[in-house]
């Protein structure tokens, strides 16, 4: 049974970042993307619609070079995109990317630390990216480590860390400063079961407590128990998008698993194309 | 066809891996690049000899009967050159036995370690020999040339000292690795490198100063009190220079010498470099046990939290820090010359000549080294880029982190130097910072990520801002040591390299990836 700090924390008064953010747009929707497109040598991403409701845990699936990644770290503005609209808690995140990225946090499959500082000293550097105040910070950051399984090497440089040590950081670097959209592109590839169930517990938890997640992932048992909805892409298009009953019945797999539809649908989704 | 798993299959896989090795630190990976880099060694060489004609051509007839005053400049350039060949081997080894690479593969295979590690130590002084003579050979083509064919023997004397400064070098190595454990030994051999490297050097400019209050190594090599001093021309100190000068029993010594102490050197530490290269992999996966507190949890700006992650970073970088230390120790000369100045009460406008190009030169370089680390080898490209802070502002505050580090480290010399010389203070301050500030912009105009540890290659990813940023640095010293003079000669490489920086800035790629 995962012990629940974060979720105590949710049930405390709201912290000075997070009332920040409550008072601007209270847009129903997180993420809305329209006719997103980037090119490479091809089309990447192909006049991507997209849409995905606050509070919601959004999985993105779609075979290796569908567009996921793009997509994703165009949202994260880490790439730019070649045309199209970005749109986070109803901030344009091209014309006022500073105020977009406040509400965000993104980790990708490859967790990127520094080997030569701690874990504590990782994340009184990302909260002081975000300006979170010193002593939350503090706080959160030593809840997080010790909810992680971190506790014990929060002050040993993080160099000689496993990758679930690391991608462990890199998550607790997300989460510290409260993002209200967290995206992630194949968090669990590569973590041993231990590191996984408590990254998703963490994700999971930090859903219950407001926060949107769109996650993109090979591990399809992951989108089955855990995404509220699912989005499937393939050649930069959304070709399907659903609860898992309603992806189930497009495909025609009424009781079947997410493999079967994911798969029925890709094959679909190339038919029809 | 070798037989698998025999010293010559592994020294042959270790030539062919060694000589690609080579060929992507040389070209990048770019086929194309091959025929530059052959046109530029070309080059390379035919300067060097030109330059080597003109420097040791006229002491090529000296080595039939070598008197004292000789024996006494060559041991000391072969001291000189040894030194550094001693360096390079503590680096060469150190790499050896931290380099992960296949060590899973030779471990978990049938094959013998041992043998593998034995055939490995082989090549490092073939490695180092191969580099001192890339340096060493047209001076010993041009005394070939002119003064006979046994000054070819100085090649042999080469090899035997590249032995000999590897058989030492994993003497200490594995010393410094029973002693420290392998989670101290790199950076305690790296430190050590950067000491042996620069000691000598130090120790002849040092005792030049304390006996004739200047800087000229020469001129104590060839001080009649050092020649007098010296033992007789018969003293076994001087195998080394007569080997040099090709006597053919002093040559045997020597290269008999090193190849003994090299065979012995394998015969005791093949196996316990095998056993220390696995323990330093060990460590490189598992948690350190230190405790680091230099989590500061505190009100503070974006680029002031950045500023303060690169200066811890760049303080816990131990190929960094033996760098730094290179330069410094390199500084010590100098300042001591200008202490010494002050002490007797003599003139400081000639130590103010002296130091301020020295200074100018050290900030060029050592400000190239930490730009790159800074903007290049930024380990969390990704978390920089999606946090909350304008891009310009997180270079900013990198390029400030940069220049603090060189303020820190050469504000002392300058506010020592204002004392006496105001002028040459205020010239050294103007081109520490020109300095400083072009080597980060070439940094800047070339920047291509990289992983913080690929710091030694670097270069690779752009020869042109490796040539600028060398070039600039001795433009700029050359200036400052002009302009401290007063004289108005200083015009003319201060244009010369304005002028190179504008070529170079025209070659820069068009488009650089933001961090």
């Amino acid at each position: 049974m995962v012990c629940s700090p974060l979720r105590r924390r949710a049930e405390r008064p709201e912290s000075l970042s997070t009332m920040r953010f409550m008072t601007q747009n209270s847009s129903p929707s997180a993420l809305v993307i329209h006719d997103l497109t980037k090119r490479f040598d091809r089309v990447a991403v192909d006049a991507l619609d997209l849409e995905v409701r606050a509070g919601e845990f959004y999985a993105l699936l779609g075979p290796n070079g569908a567009g996921k990644t793009t997509t994703l770290r165009m949202v994260a503005g880490l790439l730019t995109p070649d045309s199209g609209t970005i749109s986070i808690f109803g901030i344009d995140a091209r014309a006022d990317p500073i105020a977009a990225k406040r509400v965000t946090a993104w980790l990708s499959e490859e967790p990127m630390i520094y080997d030569k500082l701690t874990p504590l000293e990782y994340l009184a550097f990302v909260a002081g990216l975000w300006e979170v105040a010193p002593q939350l910070a503090e706080a959160r950051a030593h809840e997080l480590l010790g909810w992680l399984g971190m506790a014990a090497h929060a002050q040993t440089r993080c160099e000689g860390f496993s990758k679930g040590m690391r991608q462990k950081v890199a998550l607790a670097g997300a989460l510290i400063h409260e993002p209200r959209l967290i995206i992630l592109d194949e968090p669990l590839t590569g973590l041993d079961a231990a590191s996984a169930r408590q990254v998703k517990a963490a994700l999971a938890e930090r859903v219950q407590a407001g926060a949107t997640v769109v996650m993109t992932t090979h591990i399809l048992e992951v989108a089955e128990r855990m995404a509220d909805r699912i989005g499937i892409i393939a050649g930069g298009r959304l070709i399907a998008e659903g609860t898992l009953d309603a992806l189930r019945e497009q495909a025609g797999q009424i009781g079947g698993n997410l493999e079967d539809t994911f798969l029925a649908l890709l094959a679909e989704g190339r038919d029809a194309s | 066809m070798t037989r698998p798993g025999t010293a010559l299959w592994f020294a042959g896989t270790e030539s062919r891996l060694a000589w690609r090795d080579l060929l992507w630190l040389v070209t990048a990976g770019e086929r194309w690049r091959v025929r530059s880099v052959v046109f530029g060694v070309l080059i390379f060489v035919a300067v060097m000899h030109g330059i080597a004609w003109g420097l040791v051509g006229p002491f090529a007839g000296a080595a039939g009967h070598p008197d004292k005053q000789l024996l006494v400049v060559v041991t000391g350039t072969a001291l000189l050159s040894w030194s550094v060949m001693l360096a390079q081997a503590m680096e060469t080894v150190t790499r050896g036995l931290y380099a992960r690479a296949d060590l899973d593969l030779i471990l978990s295979s049938p094959a013998s370690a041992r043998l593998c590690f034995a055939v490995r130590i082989a090549a490092m002084p073939v490695s180092i020999g191969l580099m001192t003579g890339l340096f060493a050979a047209p001076f010993i083509d041009v005394l070939a040339i002119r003064g006979g064919v046994h000054w070819l023997g100085a090649y042999a004397v080469v090899v035997g000292f590249a032995l000999l400064a590897v058989a030492i070098a994993l003497l200490l190595t594995m010393v410094l690795f029973a002693t420290l454990g392998p989670r101290h030994t790199r950076l305690a051999s790296q430190i050590v490198a950067a000491v042996i490297g620069a000691a000598f050097v130090i120790l002849l400019q040092v005792a030049a100063i304390l006996s004739y209050g200047n800087l000229s190594r020469t001129a104590f090599l060839e001080s009649p009190a050092l020649i007098a001093a010296a033992p007789g021309l018969h003293s076994a100190i001087w195998i080394p220079a007569r080997a040099l000068l090709g006597e053919a029993p002093a040559l045997a010594i020597v290269v008999g010498g090193g190849l003994l102490a090299f065979g012995l050197a394998i015969l005791v530490f093949a196996r316990r470099f095998a056993e220390y290269a696995t323990m330093a992999v060990a460590q490189n996966t598992t948690p350190s046990t230190r405790r680091q507190r230099a989590d500061r949890f505190e009100a503070a700006t974006p680029a002031r939290v950045l500023r303060r992650k690169e200066w811890v970073l760049l303080a816990r970088d131990p190929w960094l820090l033996s760098q730094s230390l290179m330069q410094l120790l390199y500084l010590a000369p100098p300042a001591l010359f200008l202490w010494r100045s002050f002490g007797s009460g003599a003139s400081s406008a000639g130590a103010a000549v002296l130091l301020v190009p020295v200074l100018v030169m050290a900030a060029g370089q050592l400000a190239g080294g930490l730009a790159w680390l800074a903007v290049s080898g930024e380990d969390a490209p990704d978390l920089i880029a999606t946090a909350p802070i304008l891009p310009s502002r997180v270079l900013r505050a990198k390029i400030e982190a940069v220049l603090g580090v060189i303020l820190v480290v050469l504000a002392p010399f300058l506010v020592v130097l204002a004392w006496s010389a105001p002028f040459a203070a205020g010239i050294g301050a103007l081109f520490v910072a020109i300095a400083a500030g072009t080597s980060t912009a070439v940094q800047l105009w070339f920047r291509a990520q990289a992983r913080r540890s690929y710091f030694r290659r670097r270069q690779t990813s752009s020869r042109i801002a490796t040539f600028a940023e060398a070039l600039s640095s001795v433009g700029w010293a050359a200036t400052s040591g002009f302009a401290a003079h007063g004289s108005w000669i200083a015009l003319v490489p201060g244009l010369a390299t304005a002028l190179i920086l504008v070529i170079v800035r025209s070659l820069s790629p068009a488009k650089t990836t933001r961090t």
